[in-house]
């Protein structure tokens, strides 16, 4: 047994000495990509921390414990928490819908849902803006009934869903195409319900393609800018999100500030990251994860 | 559980895929749905379990019409052709679904459930396998695994896609001698859907030979292997050689003469009418000499040894048709052909079918 895996592991080598690159190359191009990462997104990152500290911890601190920024956070989490569950919900229905039936219109469908990712989103925002602005198709109607849309939450609540609406669905629709029907199929012949098939078999096996999608939609959630820089009106201590908050600190030359919630925002992001390419192992190595002696064991069998 | 499928149609857009199929499977008996693929067996399985909805026709399960009850209602067992183990669940969890699913009310105890997916496991000898995830199992295993899962809530009727198809040829058969055995201990009835014969032959009590969304035959494994319906099941089951000719005399003058000793009447039909004989490979005689007038003259082209048989290949003189026959080695040696002699053939045994002028 020893002696049969040694032999394997040369071949092994062998043929990745024909198919790989020599160590030279493959330094340079390593050494390249770390350059150009570091370049272009470690320094700039590194700026956001620097200029954010540069007036001292207090003056960091105090950027955030003002009446303006914690509604801008408010704000932010709040159409976050409104957004993402919409999203999500809406991204496991649209996905199963298109990955396991055929009919007419589906491929209009999955055109509509990739919209947000083609279009501006600055367009996304004026869309709004036609729809709900004074005089806008709806505007009149809803200006009667004493309905504020527009340069208030719903409209940021709305421009925020609309943009960020591809993110689980594009996630979920390859995942649950390659699994086909036939898993729900059996529980369905076991005697499960339609909501038992859903909770004890789709649901599982989507969950960490999912969960990653939420992750990606959240962060476009809070980080957006054009859209709701168009329908908020960036009315301070009300309609302003902390990206337009970001926005109005630094035009006003208070830099300080505008960095240090920037750098709140940079944050989220690097926390979002991590979370993900934790979620991302995870979802590729899920058995592994769940039980690594027989996996082992299973692979001397074969 | 008893089956009676009567007179059911399916259409994809306007391809009938199952064309007025009826069908009666008696309590506890295993029944094969043999054809090629695209001839509707597949489908006929999935509309018994509920899966799919005929266009037009009844199904009758133990005597009860169910066209339109649930799947769950009708106490089906389905094992996918890709087994469809859930893939986020151990062997043991993939068994006792079936039992967890159930309403509270009905549901066993949890240490029930136990023991009765102690007890499948222990029948499909798979005991070891409890805790381990379908990706860990071979597809043997999987298969196994499929078969314990279906059986968990005490179906009336099992109901088999391919079940050995993506499987390697020894695995296959000891799978289907198991499943055999399987079937003779627990008493189920059992459909069972595959393309190949040789399968269909050896596990099944009857064989529904399928074509083109047409039943072709029914009938025991013996029925359908010696006395083909039509000229279809003939070359379905097994291989053949063709003879076309026309009756001449009340009598069929193929290609290959008929034997005085020969029991079949080979008057088939009207004089003038097309007729094709099949002949199976291992139903030809073959001589050094002439031992009859009638026998057909034919040069040994190739000599092909595989295993205990021999397969040679003939070509006639007259017409230069390939005929094909199969030895055992005994024979063989007996004979001691080489190719490019000339040899004696004649049928034991040959299947006629007139072809409808059209």
């Amino acid at each position: 047994m020893n002696a049969v895996t040694i032999i394997a592991d040369k071949d092994l080598q062998w043929k990745e000495s024909l198919t790989t690159e020599s160590v030279f190359v493959r330094r340079s191009l390593i050494a390249a990509a770390f350059l150009y990462l570091t370049l272009f997104l470690f320094i700039p990152l590194a700026a956001v921390f620097a200029e954010a500290l540069k007036g001292g911890i207090l003056a960091y601190v105090g950027s955030f414990l003002n009446e303006d920024a914690l509604a801008a956070i408010r704000l932010t989490l709040l159409v976050a928490s409104v957004v993402v569950p919409l999203n999500a919900l809406f991204g496991v229905a649209a996905a199963w819908v298109i990955a396991k039936f055929d009919f007419v219109g589906k491929q209009i469908l999955i055109t509509l849902i990739d919209m947000p990712l083609a279009v501006s989103p600055v367009i996304s925002g004026l869309i709004y803006v036609l729809l709900f602005g004074l005089q806008g198709w709806f505007g009149p109607w809803l200006a009667d009934h004493d309905i504020k849309i527009l340069f208030a939450l719903p409209g940021i609540v709305l421009a925020t869903i609309f943009v960020t609406v591809p993110f689980v669905v594009r996630e979920l629709i390859p995942l649950m195409q390659s699994q086909g029907r036939e898993e729900e199929e059996a529980a369905i012949t076991l005697g499960a319900s339609g909501w038992q098939m859903f909770t004890r078999v789709t649901l599982p096996n989507i969950k960490w393609s999912l969960l990653y999608g939420v992750i990606l939609c959240n962060a476009r959630a809070m980080g957006e800018f054009g859209a709701v820089s168009v329908v908020s009106g960036h009315i301070r201590g009300l309609t302003n999100t902390m990206p337009l908050h970001v926005e109005i600190l630094y035009n006003e030359y208070n830099a300080v500030s505008a960095f240090a919630v920037a750098s709140l925002l940079t944050l989220l992001a690097v926390v979002t990251l991590a979370v993900k390419a934790i979620v991302e192992r995870k979802a590729h190595f899920p058995t592994i994860v769940a039980d690594p002696i027989s996996n082992v064991q299973t692979g001397s069998i074969r | 559980m008893s089956i009676q499928v009567d007179h059911v149609t399916k259409r994809f857009g306007a391809f009938a895929v199952l064309n007025d199929v009826s069908l009666h499977v008696q309590d506890g008996e295993l029944v094969a749905l043999l054809g090629p693929s695209g001839c509707g067996k597949t489908t006929l399985l999935r509309i018994l379990a509920g899966l799919e909805r005929p266009d037009q026709g009844r199904i009758f399960l133990h005597g009860t019409e169910v066209t339109d009850r649930r799947i769950t209602e009708r106490r089906v067992g389905f094992v996918f052709q890709h087994y469809a183990l859930f893939r986020h669940m151990t062997v043991a969890e993939n068994v006792a679904f079936g039992l967890t699913v159930q309403p509270r009310v009905q549901r066993p105890s949890a240490a029930r459930i136990q023991e009765k997916v102690c007890e499948l496991l222990t029948l499909v000898q798979l005991q070891a396998m409890a805790g381990r995830y379908p990706s860990q199992l071979s597809g043997g295993q999987r298969q196994r695994v499929a078969l314990a899962r279906a059986l968990a809530v005490e179906p009336k009727l099992l109901l088999l896609d391919e079940p050995f198809g993506a499987l390697d040829a020894k695995v296959r058969k000891e799978l289907r001698r198991w499943l055999r055995r399987l079937h003779d201990e627990v008493h189920i009835t059992g459909i069972l859907v595959t393309h190949d014969q040789e399968e269909a032959l050896e596990v099944a009590d009857r064989v529904v030979v399928m074509h083109q969304g047409n039943v072709e035959q029914i009938g025991t494994p013996d029925e359908v292997y010696e006395r083909p319906a039509s000229p279809f099941v003939c070359q379905f089951l097994g291989d053949v050689n063709v003879f076309h000719g026309r009756a001449v005399q009340e009598r069929n003058v193929a290609d290959l003469p008929p034997l005085p000793d020969e029991k079949r009447v080979t008057t088939v039909g009207v004089v003038g009418e097309h007729e094709v004989t099949f002949v199976r490979p291992h139903d030809l005689e073959v001589h050094r000499s002439r031992t009859h007038p009638s026998q057909l003259e034919a040069t040994v082209r190739y000599v092909l040894t595989a295993g205990s048989r021999v397969w040679i290949e003939l070509s006639t003189q007259d017409s230069m048709q390939a005929i094909e026959v199969e030895l055992t080695k005994e024979r063989y040696r007996e004979l001691d052909l080489r190719e490019g002699e000339i040899v004696f053939v004649h049928p034991r045994h040959r299947q006629v079918f007139k072809i409808p002028q059209s």
